[in-house]
């Protein structure tokens, strides 16, 4: 008997040469995966070429002379815009070169400005979309993340504010950790209604979002109103020893919060595939039955995961308070919590592919405002070509059929579909 | 005579694999044609392309002579040829003539259906052919048998004359399969050609005039039912010599280990399921659970696994009483667990095959020390296991979901049966495999048995239960109706047991005395 089980059936004469096959689709991984995002951003150039041109007062009224100067016109519109972008969020070439020649500090800083902006508008990217990505790979889609950044933003307002006399080593930390708190408690309660009850945490966490709205609205122009502001919706500002700092003399904002996202970044990255928690989360949010099968307790994972999430929302908002806004206003996010969603996805719910994708986000916004400027190119169409290169990150399927790339093996990707449809 | 059908050297390469290589096949009008093979054989995907769901790359398909371009199922269906699917394609609270006109209606005044008109050609059908149904009929009240017959009709309504059966015995009781084969040979002998597609050997022997086996995307050979057996068929499947006995010595049953009183469980919609079911298993002694699917037992297995919270009754491991413990709880006490649907429950398809391995452990050490995993040892064990169960993956961190199915079940069997335990609840654990890796899952249950674990096996696979069990137990719309020890039963008694016939009248009365009484 034992015998017979020693005695291997004879290898399959074809398994060697799957094997390779195999280890080739493997390698192949890398550049297909660079390869849909830089296309992406190319065709997006492109298409917001032709949007540029085709909705330039200038270029019509070139057309009305002649065709080629229409023509001329058109490829100079796009060249300023573009140029602008480019100098607007990593930097203009020649006069990083004239600071560095000319070796004045300040000039030197202010040079590279743009590039370090672009990373200061990356820093709440990277905790919110890490937030979505979290998420995802508990099987959760949380779409509250504004509103657990604004009520971590509160939070951190109001420690960094009504706190006073401690030193700045324990003042700015735990400024920092309320915002996570108050975020964390905001996603526990969808995690909470999700496991206790069944209710979806896409409507939860919507519904949680306008709540948190109004009420910062509520406690900004009363409770936590900055004395004197007429009742404007504002708080006062900070204690300077909440404050998180910036590295150079201002108008540079580029600050310490930067680094602080990429240690959290490297921690998620380590719970999610190096402890026995993330496995926990990552098998809760692949196969909630084989989860329960293999003796997990999906009701509190899915609530921890939920509070972890919101705990990463609410960072966001604490980082954005502490760092650059120094008090709270209603206007703290320009939709950075909705955009998470689109990072998330693009950075397939990796820490670092939410890392890259941040970068390039903030750098977009960053370079569009200074494009905007220049050019005198409407915001509106601004925001249009962002979202189209965004759209074509997002939606690699659109890409792949644009080039007849074929579709990557299969790897380790959360089953997006369980945080619609309710993965139990 | 010119062949009904003929396909010559038709191929077709998939990404990595050849899925069919250069097959010819010729079938004569009135024939009853068996294509064997075990999964992933290239049986779909030689049937899919005569069905015009893929465009062969090489070859050609010929209908009495004539060269066919079957683009769609529209053309085949136009050629007259139809398929009975694995899964049947029909709408539940339509009636079986509303089913049978879908897509084919028979009209009346321009655009009304005429109802009456059809249902008078299902019964004209119906007699012709001795399918017995009623037209009137919803198909939601309908057994899965008699479904079947409203697939047929829907393809003989079409005027088909070639029907193609994909794996059509899968959810029949065996006398299901019996009345179905009556069925194949009624349609045979009236002039239909049929194409009947399995991996089951004895339904091979039992009804085809001709046998042709596909191995690994290429013919490798034809016979008649007459000169082969199932050794012969089983080793031209598989490529070489495969032992269908089990080698299984008889044991005295040991201590009790897993003891189950008045159980009552109810499914989601509260209807009870498992219905004051009693039982006992002790160890080394494999008890075969025997019943048509849905009748209670995933349910049962669920309440005994700590998946499912039972209603009443009491559940008792090792002395110990687990009617409410937690999965993980009866796990730790030295139970295994291979469930009935290993993509949905027993694996995490996109993990590695090493996290898979670990995935009811790796919580403890060695495989985390603190809150860390220990990747290390999760990949050492795994490239021993796979080794010690020939689990034939490129890598441990290959994702599971890319193996096939038979080695994503050696996986589950590995990861289960590589623990020290005292009882083993294998559902199905051979569902859906080829016959190698059948042999080799069998071998691993009646191995544990051996080394004096407690098995209770669940199976709709009547001769997996006969083949495995020391006893057998009939489940039956949620109760056990019979609990009689393996030894002077037939397969047919059992069967008759699985169709719900009281023991009184299924077994002889020496027989009957032996069987426990049922609950």
């Amino acid at each position: 008997m034992d015998q017979d089980i020693q005695n291997k059936p004879e290898k399959n004469p074809d398994q060697p040469e799957e094997v390779l096959k195999d280890q080739e689709k493997h390698k192949g991984n890398f550049w297909s995966k660079i390869s849909i995002p830089l296309l992406a951003i190319v065709t997006g150039l492109l298409i917001g070429a032709i949007l540029i041109a085709a909705t330039s007062p200038a270029v019509y009224d070139a057309f009305g002379e002649s065709f080629w100067s229409g023509i001329k016109t058109a490829f100079s519109e796009i060249f300023i815009s573009y140029k602008a972008l480019f100098t607007g969020s990593i930097g203009d070439p020649v006069r990083i070169f004239n600071a560095i020649a000319s070796g004045e500090k300040q000039a030197i800083y202010e040079a590279i400005n743009p590039f370090l902006e672009s990373l200061v508008q990356a820093t709440p990217y990277i905790f919110a979309g890490l937030a979505v990505a979290l998420g995802f790979r508990a099987g959760l889609f949380n779409i509250g993340v504004e509103g657990q950044l604004f009520i971590g933003a509160a939070c951190a307002t109001f420690v960094g504010y009504a706190v006073k006399g401690l030193p700045w080593i324990i003042h700015m930390p735990l400024a920092f950790i309320a915002g996570g708190l108050g975020g964390a408690l905001w996603g526990f309660i969808a995690g909470f209604l999700k496991a206790k009850t069944g209710a979806h945490e896409v409507i939860n966490t919507i519904m949680l979002n306008w709540i948190a709205f109004r009420l910062t609205e509520w406690l900004l122009s009363g409770p936590m109103t900055r004395p004197g502001s007429g009742g404007m919706p504002i708080s006062p500002i900070i204690e300077e020893s909440a404050q998180i700092p910036q590295f150079f003399p201002s108008p540079v904002r580029f600050h310490l919060g930067f680094f602080i996202a990429l240690a959290f970044a490297w921690l998620i990255w380590w719970i999610l595939f190096k402890t026995k928690w993330g496995l926990n989360m990552r098998t809760v949010g692949t196969n909630p039955r084989a989860a329960k099968y293999a003796g997990l307790n999906v009701n509190t994972t899915t609530m921890i995961g939920m509070a972890l999430s919101g705990a990463l929302a609410g960072l966001a908002g604490s980082i954005q308070i502490l760092a650059v806004n120094r008090s709270m206003a209603l206007g703290l996010s320009s939709g950075y919590g909705f955009d998470s969603i689109a990072l998330a996805l693009i950075g397939n719910n990796h820490p670092l592919g939410v890392v890259l994708s941040s970068i390039l986000f903030g750098t977009l916004r960053n370079g569009a405002t200074r494009m905007m400027v220049v050019s005198k190119i409407p915001i509106d169409i601004v925001s249009v070509i962002q979202a189209i290169i965004l759209m074509f990150v997002a939606a690699p399927a659109i890409i792949r059929a644009l080039y007849r790339l074929r579709k990557p093996k299969q790897e380790e990707t959360t089953v997006f579909v369980s945080g619609w449809g309710g993965g139990q | 005579m010119t062949p009904i059908l003929q396909l010559k050297g038709i191929t077709k390469q998939f990404p990595g694999v050849l899925a069919n290589d250069h097959i010819d096949l010729t079938l004569n009008k009135g024939e009853i044609l068996a294509l064997l093979g075990e999964n992933g054989a290239g049986k779909t995907t030689l049937m899919n392309i005569l069905y015009g769901l893929y465009q062969p790359d090489e070859g050609e398909i010929l209908i009495e002579g004539k060269q066919l371009i079957v683009d769609s199922p529209t053309d085949a269906i136009k050629a007259g040829i139809g398929m009975v699917h694995q899964h049947f394609m029909l709408i539940p609270v339509f009636t079986v003539t509303e089913n049978v006109m879908l897509g084919d209606e028979t009209i009346k005044y321009g655009d009304f259906l005429d109802r009456q008109r059809a249902a008078d050609r299902i019964i004209e059908i119906s007699e012709t052919y001795n399918l017995a149904v009623d037209p009137n009929d919803y198909i939601r009240d309908l057994p899965v048998g008699v479904q079947q017959r409203v697939e047929i009709i829907k393809l003989l309504f079409r005027e088909a004359e070639i029907l193609i059966f994909d794996e059509p015995t899968a959810v029949l009781t065996p006398q299901e399969a019996d009345e179905l084969f009556s069925i194949m040979r009624s349609l045979a002998e009236q002039g239909k050609s049929i194409i009947f597609i399995t991996h089951k050997l004895r339904e091979v022997l039992a009804i085809a005039d001709r046998i042709m086996v596909i191995r690994r995307g290429a013919m490798v050979g034809e016979t008649t039912p007459e000169e082969a057996d199932k050794n012969s068929l089983a080793a031209m499947m598989v490529g070489r010599a495969v032992d269908l006995e089990v080698d299984k010595t008889d044991k005295e049953p040991g201590e009790l280990i897993l003891s189950i009183k008045d159980l009552v469980v109810a499914d989601k919609f509260q209807n009870i399921v498992v219905d004051n079911v009693s039982l006992d298993v002790h160890a080394g002694e494999i008890v075969g659970v025997a019943g048509v699917q849905g009748n209670g037992q995933t349910e049962f297995v669920e309440a005994v696994t700590g998946l499912r919270k039972s209603a009443e009754g009491t559940i008792t491991l090792l002395g110990e009483d687990v009617t409410k413990a937690t999965p993980r709880q009866i796990t730790e006490m030295g139970s295994a667990h291979v469930p009935e649907d290993r993509q949905i429950d027993g694996l995490v398809l996109p993990f590695p095959v090493a996290e898979n391995l670990v995935l009811c452990t790796y919580y403890k050490e060695p495989f985390s020390k603190g809150v860390i995993l220990q990747y290390k040892t999760i990949l050492n064990h795994a490239e021993q296991l796979i080794e010690d169960f020939d689990i034939r993956t490129p890598s441990p961190l290959t994702p599971v979901s890319s193996l096939s199915g038979g080695n994503q079940q050696k996986v589950i069997i590995a990861r289960e049966l590589s623990r020290p335990i005292q009882l083993l609840v294998a559902s199905q654990p051979t569902r859906g495999l080829d016959v190698g890796s059948i042999e080799y899952i069998h071998k691993r249950i009646v191995q544990k048995r051996d080394e004096g674990s407690a098995v209770l096996l669940i199976s709709p696979e009547l001769d997996e239960i006969m083949e495995l069990s020391d006893r057998i137990v009939v489940m039956y719309r949620g109760k056990i109706i019979a609990n009689l020890p393996n030894k002077g039963v037939t397969k047919e008694q059992v069967g008759l047991l699985m169709a719900g016939v009281t023991p009184e009248e299924a077994l002889s009365e020496d027989q009957a005395k032996i069987t426990e009484p049922a609950n």
